[in-house]
């Protein structure tokens, strides 16, 4: 089930992935966040981190970002400790909400990111127009509107021209013009060649915007490789059946079947070629009452983030 | 990696953990935006010193090397350096509630230099509140020679810094946007505690002797000493030190835990 992007993660040349977990777990007391990931990022590459809420995306961001260590395993940032990268600007983030004073101008939250980057005045400007918030320079921050702060945010992270961005869940609350105005201006921005890493649970961003999709189900990658690759999951079909008693282990082996499950007397295969699931079902075994239906990226999102132990 | 972003051999770490004046500048501007800050430390300390402390009598009456009048001078210069410098390192309570301090942390700032920052600032509210009231009393009749004004000012002003620490550290322990809605009315019970708005004899003894054990009571004595030659000096050192420690260690104590807090 599981797809993997190619194995050579560096771009040519160069001999360090911008992002490299190995191992990586985070608990918390008995509840385990992140359960074991392995990722490297390729400099260039815009990657979406996708899962449900809950999924482990947002701790994974505040591990990558040095905001929290990880109990297991090892996280590096272009070859160095989160925290480092963080202090050099190599990384910066758009985080969820929060991180702002209200009673700053717009203009004076970005020129202390500045002083504290020791940028001049100039880069000021800079990170303003290309956030798209130039006209709103000397409003307070209180006063500013959801998708306004978001951009904000774009700027502030903009300023120590980092090598990675990273944004997490950046178009929360935002309406749908506001969402397209903050993408067309992170990939604008991107293609000056900048890593980003955006954690979402919106499908269409990932499939819109995203290189590559990392898709995270309780804390553990379950799906990883290019948008379309992603896609094709949700190319096959479904064959719903009635077999009582059916053992998931022969079922995964009737040919044809890239996954199966259970659910009290019915079995559910996935496959692309599921004429052939269905003429088998019917010779070889006691199934009856057959439905096939087509999945969508929807499906395919659910089937593999869905939660086994509480099933939809 | 690529041609539009600086290269990592030049970039570059800021000096000192990034305290700067830019940074400074940055602060006191948004701090004096705040007019409940601005009220507390600015205004109030000197209203009431009007209230309180420039009537006829206090002119004329006297005490020391000056007249009443200088003496609840140096009262409420105290009281105002005390409400600037604890509004001072409370801001860190609003500023985890709002999430920047966890927005800083995605910058070079190291967090002593942002502790050294907000004490910074403090000090210098705290310089504001205690020039805001001198200056009035020059024209409302305080009277002491000015050898004595400027000491007992400087000492008022240098002895708020054990308020700068306690505002840190409850702005560190309280997570309330409103804090100095606590902090306030606490403040002025201290300072009744410990003798700064009614002189303590006329309390009793066993009041007087309680009250040298609160956190007013030194700072008090001590930025009145010059006027006042009075008092048990060393007794209020040992308070203004104490204090000034066990405040310190608090707000260190919090500071650690959250900065860890992950």
């Amino acid at each position: 089930m599981t797809l993997t992007a190619s194995t050579d993660v560096t771009a040519a040349g160069t001999g360090q992935p911008a992002v490299h977990l190995d191992g990586v777990v985070k608990r918390f007391g008995t509840v385990t966040a992140v359960d074991g990931i392995d990722l490297r990022i390729r400099p260039g590459e815009v990657v979406a981190l996708l899962g449900p809420n809950g999924a482990g995306k947002t701790t994974t961001v505040d591990m990558l970002l040095g905001l929290s260590q990880p109990t297991e395993g090892t996280v590096q940032v272009y070859g160095r400790s989160p925290q480092d990268a963080v202090a050099l600007g190599l990384v910066s983030a758009v985080m969820q909400s929060g991180g702002l004073l209200k009673d700053y101008t717009v203009e004076e939250t970005v020129r202390l990111t500045a002083v504290l980057f020791g940028k001049p005045r100039s880069a000021v400007t800079t990170a303003l127009k290309r956030a798209g918030i130039a006209d709103i320079a000397d409003r307070l921050v209180g006063k500013c509107s959801g998708g306004q702060q978001q951009r904000l945010r774009f700027a502030m992270a903009l300023l120590p021209d980092p090598e990675l961005l990273i944004l997490d869940e950046p178009t929360t609350g935002m309406d749908v013009g506001g969402r397209r105005e903050f993408w067309d201006a992170i990939r604008e921005d991107a293609q000056g060649g900048r890593t980003v890493i955006f954690a979402t649970h919106y499908l269409e961003e990932a499939d819109a915007y995203a290189d590559r999709v990392v898709l995270v189900r309780r804390g553990r990658i379950v799906a990883d490789g290019t948008a379309s690759e992603v896609k094709s999951l949700a190319a096959g079909r479904t064959v719903r059946a009635t077999l009582p008693g059916a053992e998931l282990a022969d079922l995964t082996g009737v040919p044809g079947v890239e996954s199966a499950e259970v659910r009290g007397d019915s079995v559910y295969l996935h496959g692309r070629d599921t004429d052939a699931i269905a003429r088998y079902l019917l010779n070889q075994t006691a199934a009856r009452d057959l439905e096939i239906t087509s999945r969508n990226l929807e499906d395919a999102f659910l089937t593999l983030t869905a939660d086994e132990e509480t099933p939809a | 990696m690529t041609a539009t972003t600086i290269p990592v051999t030049e970039r570059r770490l800021p000096a000192f953990g990034g305290f700067s004046l830019g940074m400074i500048a940055l602060e006191l501007r948004r701090l004096l935006r705040n007019k409940r800050t601005v009220v507390f430390s600015v205004i109030m300390p000197p209203a009431f010193f009007l209230l309180f402390g420039s009537s006829g009598d206090y002119q004329t009456e006297r005490v020391g090397d000056g007249n009443v009048t200088a003496y609840v001078l140096i009262s409420m210069a105290v009281y105002g350096a005390m409400l600037a410098t604890t509004s001072g390192g409370a801001m860190v309570s609003i500023e985890r509630a709002a999430g920047w301090s966890r927005q800083l942390r995605l910058t070079p700032l190291k967090p002593a230099a942002y502790v050294a920052i907000k004490l910074t600032l403090a000090m210098i509210i705290g310089a504001v509140s205690v020039l805001a009231v001198n200056v009035v009393g020059i024209f409302f009749g305080a009277d002491m020679p000015v050898g004595t004004w400027i000491a007992c000012a400087v000492l008022a002003w240098v002895c708020a810094l054990v308020f700068a620490a306690f505002g840190l550290f409850m702005g560190y322990l309280l997570p309330s946007e409103n804090v100095m809605q606590i902090l306030g009315p606490g403040l002025a019970i201290l300072s009744f505690a410990g003798g700064l708005f009614v002189p303590l004899d006329t309390l009793g003894h066993t009041f007087a002797t309680v009250a040298k054990f609160t956190p007013v009571y030194g700072v008090g004595e001590l930025a009145r000493y010059p006027l006042t030659h009075d008092g048990d000096v060393w007794v209020a050192i040992l308070n203004v030190v104490v204090w000034t420690a066990l405040f310190a260690l608090g707000a260190m104590w919090r500071f650690r835990r959250d900065t860890a807090r992950v």
